[in-house]
This record gives C-alpha cells, sequence and structure tokens, in this order.
C-alpha cells in the first residue's frame, strides 16, 4: 500500500516534466493562434493589425497551398505504401534462416540512422546526379538515356530518398512483430496442410495487422513534417512542386517574413496531424491497459 | 519441435537477405569510398570501385577549411546536453508513474504522447521569434533546451515502459526490510534500471544528434551542429562530393555504432510500446 507521504513525493516527481510540457505545449500553440489573426510582417515592424481569420482565408485560398496539401498527401501516401509494400516481405524474408542475419539486419537498418541532411545529399549528388551520378552511369551501361531526377521527377527523387531512410523503421517492426508470432501455430497450420501462401494469408498477416497500422501512424506524424530532405536538394522546387505544407509555412515565416499568413498555416498543420495522432493514441492507450 | 529447413531454402534466403541487405546498405557504402578519392575520381564516369588511388586528404581538408570540429563538438554538446537533462527530468516522472500509479496515470501520459504529435512547423513562427527576442537564435543552449522539450516524451514514454517491468515484489520486500524510500531507490531500482536507462539514453542521442528541423531552423554557424553543417553542401553542387562525403562519414560514424546497438531497443522507443 503506498503511504500517503509516497503519494505526494509521487506527485512532487511528476510535477516538473507536466508543468514543463503543458508550457511548451500551450505558449507556442496560443502564441500561433494570436500571430494567426494578426497582420504581422517582420518586413514592416509597427504595422501588426488584428485581422480576424483573414490569414486562414488568405492561406486556405492561396494555389500554393492547395498544391502543397497535394505534395504532402502524395509524398506521405507513397513512402508509406512503398515503405510496407516492400517491409513486408523483407521482414518476412529477414525471418528465415539466415545465415550472418545480424550483419545482413545492420546492413537494413543503417539507413535509419544517417541524418536527414546526410542521405538528402549523397542521394542527390552522388547517386542520381544526371552526369555524374552513379544511376546515369547505369542507365548508360543499359543503353538507356540517363534521368535528370530532380529536374523530371523532382517529386518521386525526394520520395525515392525518404523511403529509403524509412524503410529499415517498417522492416525492423515488421520483424520484431514477425519473431513475436507463435511458431507452433504456423507448425499446427502446416501439419494440416496449409500451403505456405495460405498461411501467410490467414495467420502472418492478421499477426501483421497491428505492427502495420503502428507503422502507419508513426510514419505519418513524421512524414508530414518532412522537413531537412527537402531544404538540402529541391528547396521547394521546381516552381512548388516539392513544396509541401511544412516547406511552404516555414518559406513564408522565414523568407518571406509573413508571420500572419505562416502562423494560419501552422495551425492547418496542427489539425493535420491531430486527426492522425487522435487515431495512434488511442492504438497505444488500448495496448497499456494490456 | 524445429521446423525442418532444408539446405536449399536456407542458401536461397541467406542469398536473397545479403543481396537486399547490400542494396539497401549501398548508398552509405558508395559515400565512404567516395570520401577516399579525390575530388576527380569522385565524379569520374565511369565510377571506379575499389581501384582508385585511396586518400585520406578530404579528411584533413574537411576540418582545415571549414572547421569540422566545431560543428562535431556543437553536435556532441547538444546532443549530449539535451539528452542528459531531458533523462533528469523524465526519470523521476517515469518513476512516479510507474511505481505510484494514480487514476490519471494513464492520461496523463497519453497526453504526454499526444504533445510529441505536434508538429515542430505549428509552432515554428512563436519559437523563432521569442529565440529572436531572448538572442537565443544561434545558441547551444536554445538548441538544447527546444530538443530536450522535443523529445522529452519519448524519453519519459521509454523510461515507464522499462520501470513498469521492474516486478513490485522486490519493492515491497525491500520495503518490509524497512528500507526508505531513498535506499530503496539506490539498492534496490537503479541496478535493475540501468538497462533500461542505457537503452533510453542511446536512442535519444541518436535522434538528437539527427534532428534537421530545429537545428536548420535556429542555428546558422556560431551553434551549427553536423547537420547544418553537411546542409551547407548543398550550394555548391556537383564540386566538392569527396569532401561531402568525408564530412558526411564523419558525421554519422558515431551515430551507425550506437545505432547498431541499440537497435531491439528502437522499436520499442519509437512505438511508444505499442510493438514489442
Amino acid at each position: 500500500m503506498a503511504t500517503q507521504q509516497t503519494q505526494l513525493l509521487a506527485r512532487t516527481l511528476l510535477t516538473p516534466a507536466v508543468a514543463l510540457l503543458f508550457i511548451w505545449m500551450i505558449v507556442p500553440l496560443a502564441l500561433t493562434i494570436y500571430f494567426a489573426t494578426l497582420h504581422y510582417n517582420l518586413l514592416d515592424p509597427g504595422s501588426e493589425s488584428f485581422v480576424g481569420l483573414e490569414n486562414f482565408r488568405y492561406f486556405l485560398t492561396d494555389p500554393a497551398f492547395l498544391a502543397s496539401l497535394q505534395n504532402t498527401l502524395v509524398l506521405v501516401g507513397s513512402v508509406l505504401a512503398i515503405t510496407i509494400i516492400l517491409g513486408v516481405p523483407l521482414a518476412l524474408l529477414l525471418d528465415q534462416q539466415v545465415v550472418g542475419l545480424s550483419i545482413v539486419r545492420l546492413m537494413v537498418i543503417a539507413p535509419f540512422f544517417v541524418m536527414p541532411t546526410v542521405s538528402a545529399l549523397v542521394w542527390k549528388n552522388l547517386l542520381m546526379h544526371p552526369v555524374s551520378g552513379l544511376f546515369a552511369w547505369i542507365a548508360h551501361l543499359f543503353g538507356l538515356p540517363a534521368i535528370d531526377w530532380f529536374n523530371d521527377a523532382p517529386l518521386f527523387s525526394v520520395i525515392l530518398i525518404i523511403s529509403w531512410q524509412w524503410l529499415p523503421f517498417a522492416t525492423l517492426i515488421l520483424l520484431t512483430a514477425l519473431q513475436s508470432l507463435d511458431e507452433e501455430q504456423k507448425e499446427a497450420a502446416e501439419m494440416d496442410g496449409a500451403s505456405a501462401i495460405s498461411t501467410f494469408i490467414y495467420i502472418t498477416l492478421p499477426h501483421l495487422a497491428r505492427p502495420i497500422t503502428v507503422v502507419i501512424l508513426i510514419e505519418t506524424i513524421f512524414l508530414l513534417t518532412v522537413f531537412a530532405e527537402i531544404f538540402v536538394t529541391t528547396g521547394g522546387g521546381p516552381g512548388l512542386q516539392t513544396t509541401n505544407i511544412a516547406f511552404l509555412i516555414y518559406s513564408q515565416a522565414l523568407i518571406q517574413y509573413d508571420v500572419g499568413s505562416a502562423s494560419a498555416g501552422g495551425l492547418v498543420a496542427v489539425v493535420l496531424a491531430n486527426i492522425v495522432a487522435f487515431f495512434l493514441v488511442r492504438i497505444v492507450g488500448r495496448n497499456l491497459e494490456a | 519441435m524445429a521446423r525442418m529447413v532444408t539446405t536449399r531454402n536456407k542458401v536461397i534466403s541467406t542469398a536473397a537477405a545479403w543481396l537486399v541487405g547490400f542494396l539497401i546498405f549501398f548508398p552509405i557504402l558508395w559515400m565512404v569510398l567516395a570520401s577516399f578519392k579525390t575530388e576527380l575520381e569522385a565524379f569520374a564516369i565511369p565510377p571506379s570501385f575499389l581501384f582508385f588511388h585511396w586518400t585520406t586528404e578530404n579528411y584533413v581538408t574537411v576540418q582545415e577549411r571549414s572547421d569540422y570540429l566545431h560543428h562535431a563538438l556543437n553536435s556532441i554538446v547538444i546532443a549530449g546536453g539535451s539528452t542528459l537533462i531531458a533523462m533528469l527530468i523524465a526519470i523521476p516522472a517515469a518513476w512516479s508513474m510507474a511505481f505510484s500509479p494514480t487514476k490519471r496515470t494513464k492520461d496523463i501520459l497519453l497526453w504526454m504522447l499526444s504533445t510529441k504529435m505536434m508538429p515542430p512547423v505549428g509552432v515554428l513562427v512563436p519559437i523563432y521569434l521569442i529565440y529572436r527576442n531572448f538572442g537565443l537564435l544561434d545558441t547551444r543552449s536554445g538548441l538544447i533546451f527546444i530538443l530536450c522539450l522535443g523529445n522529452l516524451p519519448i524519453v519519459i514514454w521509454m523510461l515507464f515502459t522499462y520501470f513498469k517491468e521492474i516486478p513490485k515484489d522486490i519493492l515491497e520486500a525491500a520495503r518490509m526490510d524497512g528500507a526508505t524510500i531513498g535506499r530503496e531507490l539506490i539498492y534496490v531500482l537503479t541496478p535493475m534500471a540501468v538497462p533500461g536507462l542505457a537503452s533510453t539514453l542511446l536512442l535519444n542521442l541518436i535522434l538528437a544528434w539527427n534532428e534537421a528541423f530545429w537545428t536548420l531552423n535556429l542555428s546558422t554557424l556560431e551553434a551549427a551542429p553536423l547537420t547544418v553543417f553537411i546542409a551547407s553542401y548543398s550550394s555548391p553542387e556537383g564540386l566538392f562530393w569527396a569532401k561531402l562525403s568525408a564530412a558526411s562519414t564523419l558525421a554519422i560514424a558515431p551515430i551507425l555504432v550506437l545505432g547498431w546497438f541499440s537497435q531491439r531497443q528502437l522499436v520499442r522507443g519509437l512505438t511508444f510500446g505499442a510493438v514489442k
């Protein structure tokens, strides 16, 4: 039984963390909401005035918003699809008896530990450069014309780089889940004469449903605000072709110094992320009960 | 009963796994190789894979021309500082929630998780302005503070899931024997918590080291860690591949080593215990 003394102690120990996170959550958010209702440009100091919802109207009807919303959705959707469609077979492969598995696993997980600015620049220059990149050379070997990745398919190039960074994450989580799958269940299915394919469909896949959901939610949270990869490769261009919501807000805030509009955009991003967060928090919460 | 695996299957899956692993790892390998080439060889076509003139000159130049060590030190101070402070705040909180849970503990945990869901870009404007007004832009302490807050929910969550696994009976026994809370903490809990503390520390060092939103937006030169330093190679395109590779290799090497050690804990830390 916890005594009153320990309860008091427990509360005291918890307070700093709760207070800090509370301030961290409330203060910037409140300021963002406040700024979003102002006409406020850093290049034009002293001209701040209340404009109500004008910034939201401006941000939401800006053609750049629709373009960047579309880019954000395409980027998130594509990376999710690629990492899961490749991640499932890869996890299944690593779950087999493989000689030197630990080394293979190290190689597979490595990209996740590479800082985003390094991955983006190495891919952009060493691999995807239209003249001197390795891909151009490989295309040349097969007698194909080299692809000018960042001009011809800029968004796809960014998607490719980000997928490479997140494939290890999806694979590792799915592999962890596979390893907790009961061997006996699979054996029983095999003894009953189930084929490998039906074992996969009726036993393995249902078991993976939850980890796949978790991968989707967590990746979405991070992918909604991809920034560094775009910042160092395309700068959002050409035109708006690789501008996502995060990059649009950044450019309005720190390039055009339009605080009001960027804040309105920031709130749009918060709302988008919260839709995803709602589901993730529920799944994690259900797990806490168990 | 172990399932019978034929030798043929084993050979096929081994070959396939090694091939895929190699392909995924290849960009990193290619970068490391490029770091030992001369600038001319680094973008020569056809590329040379192993038979080039190996040189370590790039590593020397990177330091001489751009003060690599300054940025590496920034990375160490910022990642290390923010992680340590986050641990100091998180350990008592996680301890309290794991060992004296109340009705609200679950709600508090989920609320903490939800603060992590806030997209950084949503609060970029106020943070930038606050930092500008308080002179925190491009300072190490400014970055330590923001990364600490950003990672705090993950640190608390990881520690909580580890502490939760320490059997309560042991604490009861210690209390029966008349141990005070202080003694209980030092002699009973700490030894059992060390593995969890270590992996939490590792994972958060990695996250802080690689963080590239706040570091890119809030620092330029003085406090710039390696993420920002590497980003500065994005402008003179095509000219400094070997040096870019050398700087990148140095920047990711320590974290790759740490990451390989902590890969098992990674799953747990990043899924908030939802996948074990």
